[in-house]
């Protein structure tokens, strides 16, 4: 795998080391002190349910100050739970996520149904804070843990046919209150090229704040895709299929000129309807201006080389 | 009279809730909150209390008419004045707290975003109509002072339009708001028509 990354990302890593070890240490306490605190306060999801992960640091995560868990659980885009941002919270308690299982299928020689044990049991979680970039023009900076998608899906022997991986999210009517409404082309389903799959900055996450994933963050597992818009980060995955041909997602299918099969973070192509130059940092309150949008959403130097002569335009 | 002064005061007050509890939000006081997005929901709840005032503001005449209450027309100014109050609100927290008055940024949303163009035409033509709602200015103006204020029936589709184009997915709430806005145009359209056809017959 092309990795054009490792060095630039090495450089500031050692540079930093001592104190960003400490920083992350401080963090780390925090961090748990923060969603300690913050449990009380949201809805949905008791202390109880969420269990402490053990993680490993990652070179790949940023070292700014992630949002606080009670802004990264409250605010969510889960429409199978609510349109408002504070419905996920409210509602996502009943999604039932033990037990679960995904089940693989499409271009691949180990297709089947995996249980959530067998999924995740060989792989190290790592703690990965990146940046989120919502198509809303908002974003976050959330220290997710989880593992590499493509050591996930490598463990299936995708064929050479495979051109192309979809995702799909649970669609049950009894658990999400939400998918009653034909908002989205139910269940929702998203897709990457093999690729973009690959690409080591993509995760599965699992868990947040060295936490369980909280239901209304997309537990039990779900897509991490951090140079994309959020959309393209699929919730509590029930299937993943390698495919040939370019799979359809529901937001495309929904709205085909505001949102593409692509998705990347791009500040030059502008949603129809807003501006896609800047964003509003979740946090800063109401005093602090917008911050300027960067190209794949900062993580050009890791990914910028699968999209070499495409058109990013007309591909967004 | 005593009554009228009473009943403007307490309307006066009441049309200042949303003010209040938006400002006690905005600070984190009283237990209100804007939440994890505080620009965005101030910007949405003081553009839907314009949005609001505007539709009650265009009720009073056809309320007025039906039950023959004629104080009811001694609210409209207010009304109105206080739709123009929260929609101006709306375009300051845009300009100072989400585009940090950054002027070619505001410049460009309005040339390059349609949602927001119509934003913009709305407020300016509601501006000339806040400024003639003094007594002196409707007697300055005579005849033409309802003239001028029909735009308010411009402005009205306008603002729901902005609404309905703003939304991401769901259109069920500018919609809501679109259907009371075509009951109370369209009652004016109604009454417009069968006096028409009254006076036709009549002749």
């Amino acid at each position: 795998m092309k990795d054009k990354s490792d060095n630039k990302i090495r450089a500031t890593d050692i540079t930093d080391e001592p104190v960003y070890l400490k920083r992350r240490h401080f963090l780390q306490l925090a961090g748990i002190t923060t969603a300690g605190a913050a449990f009380a306060a949201i809805p949905g999801r008791s202390a109880a349910d969420v269990k402490p992960l053990k993680t490993i640091s990652s070179k790949y995560s940023t070292s700014q100050k992630p949002n606080s868990y009670k802004d990264i659980a409250s605010y969510n885009n889960y429409y199978e739970f609510g349109l408002e941002k504070d419905d996920p919270a409210r509602y996502a308690k009943s999604l039932i996520t033990d037990p679960w299982s995904v089940k693989i299928s499409g271009e691949c020689d180990k297709p089947g149904n995996y249980n959530l044990e067998d999924i995740l049991k060989p792989h190290p979680l790592e703690e990965r804070i990146y940046r989120l970039r919502c198509v809303e023009a908002w974003s976050m900076v959330i220290p997710w843990v989880g593992f590499p998608l493509g050591d996930l899906l490598k463990r299936f022997q995708p064929n050479s046919k495979a051109k192309y991986v979809s995702f799909t999210t649970l669609n049950d009517p009894v658990q999400m209150p939400g998918v009653g409404r034909r908002v989205l082309a139910w269940p929702y389903h998203e897709g990457l090229t093999i690729a973009e799959a690959m690409n080591p900055l993509a995760i599965i996450a699992v868990g947040l704040y060295g936490k369980t994933l909280p239901n209304q963050n997309g537990a039990p597992l779900r897509l991490i895709v951090p140079w994309k818009y959020g959309f393209k980060s699929i919730k509590s995955i029930v299937e993943i299929s390698f495919t040939r041909k370019r799979p359809q997602t529901s937001w495309a299918l929904s709205a085909p000129r505001e949102y593409g099969f692509y998705a990347n973070v791009n500040p030059q192509v502008d949603h129809p309807r807003w501006s896609q130059a800047r964003e509003r940092l979740i946090g800063n309150g109401l005093f602090v201006a917008k911050q300027p949008t960067l190209v794949f959403n900062g993580y050009a130097d890791q990914v910028a080389h699968l999209y070499s002569g495409l058109n990013l335009r007309k591909n967004f | 009279m005593q009554n009228i002064r009473l009943l403007k005061t307490l309307v006066f007050a009441a049309c200042l809730i949303p003010f209040v509890l938006l400002g006690l939000a905005a600070f984190n006081l009283a237990g209100q909150s804007l939440g994890a997005n505080p620009i965005e929901e101030l910007l949405h709840q003081l553009g839907l209390w314009g949005l609001r005032f505007l539709l009650f503001t265009l009720a009073i005449t056809p309320l007025r008419q039906l039950s023959g209450k004629t104080w009811l027309l001694q609210l409209r100014r207010m009304l109105g004045l206080f739709s123009f109050f929260y929609i101006l609100l709306h375009f300051l927290s845009y300009a100072i707290l989400d585009q940090g008055l950054s002027y070619i940024a505001i410049i460009e949303d309005i040339v390059e975003r349609p949602y927001i163009t119509l934003g913009m035409i709305a407020l300016l033509m509601l501006i000339p109509l806040a400024i003639s709602s003094t007594n002196g200015w409707m007697r300055r103006l005579g005849r033409r002072w309802k003239k001028l204020h029909q735009l308010v029936y411009v402005i009205a589709i306008l603002g729901v339009w902005h609404f309905f184009w703003q939304v991401k997915l769901d259109t069920r709430e500018p919609l809501i708001y679109a259907g009371i806005l075509s009951v109370l145009l369209g009652y004016r359209l109604w009454l417009k028509f069968s006096k028409t056809r009254q006076a036709a017959t009549k002749s």
